[in-house]
């Protein structure tokens, strides 16, 4: 049992550190990574309990977001680069066109 | 054989036809369906009326038409009904309507409207024999509604000039009041009897059992209609305006049928009447104001139309008189003269006009008998008729009316006849006023419109002498008598009786001292009588003001309402509560809007951290209540 706290703390931890990157950081790469960081601690989570309850569907919602972690990768990335070109900076700071 | 639907729908074939195809087709068209289809009317109703005689006296015949609504066990049907008095009106109506369709085609000769207005002179005619020959007072009611709106349409026919465009909304407005009494008087006698139909009413307050409501009030809100209609004190305003119109329409509509419909609504109604002895003195007292007064301003305007307008109200508030004192036979006599001498005058008048290029005041006019003179012996015929000078048609339905004013069981007395008789003085005294001084005096036309006098053409001449032929001899036939089936004779107090013939003398000496005195003042031309008006100058301004009526009407009703719907409608409730109200919701709303837009800081960060917090304020929620 010890081994699943273990598990589930450093989960946390991971997400935390992701969270706390995605808020203060300004590059928008490191931004994009912190947030894979986020999706990762999720899925040591998920990866924790289905080994817990010795079931499969953790392991088959795993898939479903690797998935979906490369889909959105591989929007945000073009993304990103446009951005970059545009406004010859990753500083999000700069990115504020649509303000209100 | 449907020949009452027939005679009804006569004319609405000529408004659809005139209406859609006329100004594609032509004049000639417009012309042979405009009067065409009329005199069909009057030719099917000649037809209808000797079916009538030979059914009998009492007859009527009764022709289902349509089905018009089911309520329940109740259905309104639209139903005609021809018994002698809507046979006489009928006849009237196809009849004088006829002619003035005639008449017109000369006198809207090269109108930009023609076809338009034979249109609506057919759609009058459709809805006013709607009016006389429904038998339901509902039918009978489109009808009334029906012949306000072709008046509006004809007064305002020429609507490029705003004074006659506001003349058509006046008379249109003012019908309205008395419609709203009218309706009123519908609505109780539905409630109390439980049908519409005239002759069930009639027989229902004949009954021995009188329905369970006041005869008086439903008479009264009934005469309040017919006091819209037929142009009776307080809502007599609208008929001097409404000589705006063309002069033939003056003739036809506010002259001879639609201003009679009143006359017609009570007599037709007089099963009520008989049993409502005060709304039958109101009916009296308010006829006879209106013929007085109405009398006295006609003696000293200027205006030839204005002077016949006011002349047909006075006649009207007569018919009232006889209606008032149960004479209702008389009443109807009266309608089918004065439909005739009346017609005459305004036709009379429209042939002057006509020769004088547009000039209506008779200031400017004089000498005229020697250059129209067919235009001037009718007139002089239809004078003569309306003054009373036996044996022409007016002499006998009026001598009648002031008779029964005298001595009539139900209401007669001296005072209606005195005043009555003022009336009638005055009537001859300002129409021999009027024939002086268009036709005899010498002339004081410019030279201008002197120089362009002509006699109208055949087509309106012809029609003149048809009408002041009947106004000669019309009073020959005695309607009261052949009307009596329908509408019971009144009766004199035998008291009274023997003085039957002196009044009679005393009718004649009236309208020939009215022609003496007109002679004596207008027949050196204005000197004299400017010279009287110059003598009493506050009476000559007040009958000259009309009494100022207009002026008060003006002050008390429209002058407040206009305030009123100026002040509150639109100040108040318009532009402050409504528009106030949503433009100060768009105004909240953008600043409110200004304000939260400033959050949108399009740093992704300060996103993030308020989505952040987001998620943790609803967690936080969520621990709190589950």
């Amino acid at each position: 049992m010890a081994d699943l706290q273990v598990l589930l703390w450093l989960s946390f931890a991971l997400f935390g550190i992701g969270l706390v990157g995605v808020m203060v950081r300004r590059n928008a790469l490191v931004m994009l990574m912190c947030m894979e960081l986020m999706l990762n601690a999720v899925i040591l989570a998920l990866v924790a309990f289905s080994l817990r309850t010795a079931t499969l569907s953790g392991a088959v919602l795993v898939f479903l977001i690797f998935v979906v972690a490369a889909a959105e990768i591989a929007i945000a990335i073009p993304i990103v680069l446009m951005l970059s070109r545009q406004k010859r900076s990753l500083d999000v700071e700069g990115y504020d066109s649509l303000k209100g | 054989m449907n020949l009452l639907t027939v005679i009804v729908l006569l004319p609405l074939a000529g408004f659809v036809l005139n209406g859609l195809l006329g100004r594609k087709l032509g004049p000639t068209f417009v012309s042979v369906v405009g009067c065409g289809l009329p005199i069909l009317a009057f030719l099917a109703t000649l037809k209808a009326f000797s079916t009538l005689q030979l059914a009998g006296p009492d007859a009527a015949l009764i022709e289902h038409a349509y089905r018009w609504a089911a309520v329940g066990e109740r259905a309104f049907e639209i139903e005609f009904y021809f018994d002698r008095l809507s046979a006489v009106m009928t006849l009237i109506v196809t009849g004088v309507g006829s002619l003035i369709h005639v008449y017109s085609t000369g006198y809207m000769k090269g109108d930009a409207g023609y076809a338009r207005y034979f249109a609506y002179l057919n759609l009058f005619l459709f809805f006013m024999l709607t009016l006389v020959l429904g038998r339901s007072l509902l039918v009978c009611f489109v009808g009334w509604e029906g012949v306000g709106l072709a008046s509006y349409l004809l007064i305002g026919f020429w609507f490029e000039d705003p004074a006659k465009a506001a003349a058509g909304k006046k008379a249109f407005i003012t019908n309205r009041v008395g419609d709203a009494g009218f309706l009123l008087g519908l609505f109780l006698l539905y409630w109390a009897v439980g049908t519409l139909n005239m002759d069930e009413i009639n027989a229902a307050f004949m009954a021995p059992v009188a329905p369970a409501v006041s005869a008086s009030l439903v008479g009264i809100l009934l005469f309040i209609g017919a006091t819209g209609k037929s142009a009776q004190i307080p809502l007599h305003v609208w008929l001097p305006d409404a000589m705006a119109g063309p002069t033939p329409v003056s003739a036809l509509i506010h002259a001879a049928t639609m201003v009679t419909a009143g006359v017609y609504l009570v007599a037709r109604m007089h099963g009520i009447y008989e049993h409502a002895p005060e709304a039958s003195q109101v009916v009296a007292v308010i006829g006879l104001m209106t013929a007085f007064f109405a009398a006295t301003v006609a003696l000293v305007q200027t205006d030839i139309k204005k002077v016949l307008a006011y002349s047909t109200v006075s006649q009207l508030g007569l018919m009232f008189v006889a209606l008032g004192v149960g004479a209702y036979g008389v009443a109807v006599f009266h309608v089918y003269t004065h439909a005739f001498f009346k017609a005459c005058l305004f036709l009379g008048a429209g042939s002057v006009i006509h020769a004088l290029g547009g000039e209506q005041d008779i200031r400017r006019m004089g000498g005229l008998a020697r250059r129209i003179p067919v235009t001037f012996v009718t007139f002089a015929v239809a004078t003569a008729a309306i003054a009373g000078i036996p044996p022409l048609a007016g002499f006998f339905s009026k001598d009648e009316i002031l008779w029964f004013a005298f001595a009539s069981a139900q209401g007669g007395s001296p005072v209606l006849w005195a005043l009555g008789s003022a009336a009638a003085l005055m009537t001859s005294f300002y129409m021999f006023r009027l024939l002086w001084l268009t036709f005899l005096t010498p002339s004081r036309m410019s030279h201008e419109v002197e120089h362009h006098v002509h006699e109208s053409p055949w087509s309106m001449t012809s029609v003149l002498v048809v009408l002041a032929v009947l106004s000669a001899v019309g009073g020959f036939v005695h309607l009261p008598e052949f009307l009596e089936p329908v509408l019971p004779l009144a009766t004199a107090q035998e008291s009274l009786e023997h003085l039957e013939h002196r009044l009679v003398y005393v009718a004649i000496a009236v309208a020939v001292a009215g022609f003496l005195a007109a002679t004596w003042l207008y027949r050196g031309g204005l000197a004299k009588g400017d010279a009287l008006a110059a003598r009493f100058p506050r009476l000559h301004r007040l009958l000259g003001g009309k009494y100022f009526i207009d002026e008060l009407y003006d002050a008390v009703l429209g002058r407040p309402l206009h305030w009123v719907s100026d002040r509150v409608f639109l100040r108040a409730g318009d532009r402050f509560l409504i528009d106030g109200t949503l433009d100060g919701l768009a105004a909240t709303t953008r600043r409110v809007a200004g304000r939260l837009g400033r959050i949108e800081t399009g740093q992704l960060q300060w996103y993030v951290a308020m989505a952040v917090l987001g998620i943790v304020g609803c967690l936080a929620w969520v621990w709190r209540h589950v």
